[in-house]
């Protein structure tokens, strides 16, 4: 346990903002969703959002990928700011990799494919280059061996280890993870959670929202708890799992840390 | 415990075979055909009912048919059966219809072309198949100079189009690979507009465009048309171009080349003489009519139904309220209503003294409303889509083009394969109704030929005839949905 929390203090952080989220409201219809949310984040800086189900969490993270418009507030990601414009959406996305909860591999394309394909049509890499890039981050989850295969053949933790690879792929400066180890098999939790462990090592600025308390605790830099559409407390991970602010989160690590 | 029972000790038992009597004919006729006294029954009569239906229904059909006779009253000397010979006298023009005979083979190569154009196409294992289909984009422009006639400038432009444009705008390097964004999309509409202008200025409308430059003189209009010509070709041997100046510029001048040619009337120096002799279009008729119609309607309609089904989910109000009313209207009326409007009322909405093709507007019907039900047939595919699949594709940072061509439409289209081929197996019949505004399909001429004296009564043989060519046609498209089915499925589950 010790050497772990020590390897979240070794990374280091910069001081360079990757993202700044300024008072952003968000709203559905008539649903409040996301309330005042102010957050930056720093390069290099592995962050865990968690709270209950419903709270706004994953609206959040694709809120910076544009994923989910916000009506209020600003959101700048590596200094260009998020507006309606396709351009700046555009540019946005190509440095933003996200790895969705089912994993959403393209099923017609083989997983060398799934991972060659961004890079080429978005990035304009030749097919060639594309496929070695593929390849390397196919070896670096540990499963350069099914390129060939369609994600149907998977199972459900190679799956989303290829879907980090896609994401890799297009050489992101910030990876936002949202659930992804919620829809896997207990068994396959690990493997994917190690590739993560690994991206976190290298130095990836990483948003991830997870119920995993114990990756929270090994690689996360900071802690957000969020309920019902808003920031309710941050902290390092060791003042926030031993020490809540807050009754909310108090409740809340009652109840996920129980079982 | 009961582990004394067991044959091999926990997580050393081997694979073995199935039990013996499983599988084979006996087992398989046991299970399907006697399984039970009510099955036994029902398989009993259905083999008495096969007895009393088959044979008879195959003597009429070949044992005790002619095949070789003057009249039908010499038919009936030489056998009891079907009269084919009253079939094989009208072959010809149950395949060709009024075509000149001279000029039937014609459509004999055009056939030829049309299956050599569909190899590539229907059979992704073809070799050399990139090389193939370079042709078969060529091929309706031959087809149309071949089947119609004129000088062969719409062949020529078809073959420019083919191996020039084509290749420049969806296969050129990767290093533009956003060509297949709107951007590669609006330059093939431009060149297909550019096309139809010359093609319904040689053949279809009669009233002649002069803007004045005939005192050009035809040997520089022609000099003209062979520049924009060869400067359509520049991408082709300056590899250097960027990606998007190669297509704007590729098709942009082959526009110009085309539009040119329109307005300018030069038909490559030989203005006046046709190499092919202009057969018009109401001599066209029997299986060749069928084909034109059924072959245009499917290529056509195809492209403009998933246009049309992207369009009714657009998130464009507008492009999304034209696209829903168009297909609700067409849907709403029936084919025969449209062909009607087609043979009459569009008369009154063109300018007075054009001559419109019948068979252009019986064609632009056909395809408008097959185009109406392929758009619900794909929208049913669209909608099987998971969200998460665009969700990936945008946030990659795909465009919305490139993620329909790449992602959504192969996965929705792959479903929509039964539906959409049941669409074009009631089209390619749908083309009989055709008859009803004098257009002589098979049926036409069929009803016509009954009427020769010598040969009355015949008409079981004729529409047998005509249903057999029908149902190969159809059963061969049938098959091949299956066959393609199969092929693209990738072993995937949705969860």
């Amino acid at each position: 346990m010790n050497d772990k929390t020590e390897l979240a203090a070794q990374l280091a952080v910069s001081d360079q903002q990757m993202i700044r989220i300024q008072q952003m409201h968000k709203w559905y219809g008539q649903f409040h969703v996301l309330k005042d949310i102010n957050l930056t984040v720093n390069a290099g800086e592995r962050i865990v959002v968690c709270g209950p189900s419903g709270s706004g969490k994953s609206t959040l993270i694709r809120c910076i990928n544009r994923l989910e418009e916000h009506q209020k507030g600003e959101i700048w990601v590596d200094g260009t700011e998020l507006t309606s414009d396709l351009k700046q959406i555009e540019q946005i996305r190509r440095e933003v990799g996200m790895v969705f909860q089912h994993f959403n591999l393209f099923p017609h394309l083989t997983v060398l494919e799934n991972c060659t394909l961004a890079p080429i049509w978005v990035r304009k890499m030749p097919k060639a280059e594309a496929e070695q890039v593929a390849r390397k981050y196919l070896e670096r989850v540990k499963i350069p061996e099914q390129a060939d295969k369609y994600p149907g053949q998977l199972s459900g933790g190679q799956q989303q280890r290829v879907a980090i690879a896609r994401s890799l792929c297009m050489n992101p400066k910030i990876m936002l993870f949202d659930e992804p180890t919620s829809a896997l098999d207990p068994e396959m939790i690990k493997e994917v959670l190690d590739v993560m462990v690994e991206l976190a090592r290298d130095g990836m600025t990483m948003i991830c929202v997870t119920h995993e308390m114990g990756f929270a605790k090994t690689v996360a830099n900071r802690v957000i708890f969020m309920d019902e559409g808003e920031i309710i407390e941050q902290n390092e991970p060791e003042e926030f799992f031993n020490n809540p602010q807050s009754p909310r989160t108090q409740e809340f690590l009652s109840q996920i840390l129980l079982h | 415990m009961e582990t004394a029972t067991r044959a091999y000790p926990p997580g050393e038992h081997p694979d073995q075979k199935p039990p013996i009597g499983q599988s084979g004919v006996l087992y398989w006729m046991h299970k399907n055909l006697f399984s039970s006294p009510f099955n036994v029954i029902l398989t009993l009569l259905t083999a008495y009912f096969l007895y009393l239906l088959l044979p008879p229904l195959f003597g009429w059909l070949m044992i005790d048919s002619v095949f070789v006779a003057d009249s039908r009253d010499h038919c009936r000397e030489l056998g009891s059966g079907a009269c084919w010979g009253f079939i094989g006298k009208r072959l010809g023009q149950f395949t060709y219809g009024f075509y000149p005979h001279d000029e039937r083979w014609r459509v004999v190569l055009c056939f030829a072309l049309f299956v050599a154009a569909c190899v590539p196409i229907l059979w992704d294992g073809a070799p050399n198949r990139k090389k193939w289909l370079y042709f078969a984009a060529a091929f309706p422009f031959i087809a149309f100079w071949l089947l119609i006639g004129g000088n062969g400038s719409i062949a020529a432009y078809g073959i420019l189009f083919a191996l020039v444009v084509v290749p420049v705008v969806y296969f050129s390097p990767i290093d533009d690979a956003d060509g297949a964004d709107t951007g590669g999309l609006t330059y093939v509409l431009l060149a297909v507009w550019a096309f139809l202008l010359i093609g319904l200025q040689n053949i279809f409308f009669s009233t002649d465009v002069d803007i004045g430059i005939g005192g050009l003189g035809n040997v520089m209009r022609t000099l003209i048309t062979l520049l924009l010509i060869g400067l359509t070709m520049v991408p082709l041997f300056h590899r250097g171009m960027a990606g998007k100046l190669r297509r704007q510029w590729a098709t942009g001048f082959f526009a110009l080349a085309a539009l040119w040619h329109f307005v300018g009337g030069t038909n490559f120096g030989f203005s006046s003489d046709h190499l092919l002799t202009i057969v018009d279009t109401d001599q066209f008729g029997g299986f060749m009519l069928t084909m034109v119609i059924g072959v245009t309607g499917i290529v056509v309609s195809l492209p403009l139904g998933i246009l049309l089904a992207l369009g009714r989910q657009s998130d464009l109000h507008i492009i999304r309220w034209v696209c829903t009313g168009f297909i609700e209207f067409i849907r709403g009326v029936p084919l025969i209503a449209l062909l009607f409007v087609a043979s009459t009322m569009l008369n009154y909405f063109l300018p007075p003294g054009s001559n419109f093709d019948l068979l252009l507007r019986v064609l632009i019907m056909v395809v408008l409303f097959s185009a109406a039900y392929l758009a619900e047939v794909v929208r049913g595919g669209l909608q099987a889509i998971p969200k998460g699949q665009t969700e990936a594709a945008d946030a990659m940072g795909l465009r919305y083009w490139q993620s329909m061509r790449l992602i959504v439409l192969p996965q929705a289209l792959k479903i929509s394969i039964p539906g959409i081929v049941n669409t074009f197996i009631g089209l390619f019949k749908d083309t009989t109704l055709v008859v009803i505004i004098g257009l002589l399909d098979p049926l036409g001429i069929g009803r016509a030929s009954l009427s020769d004296t010598k040969w009355q009564g015949l008409s079981t043989e004729v529409y047998v005839f005509i249903a057999i060519f029908f149902f190969i046609c159809c059963f061969s498209m049938s098959r091949y949905s299956i066959y393609l089915e199969n092929k693209l499925h990738t072993g995937h589950r949705e969860d």
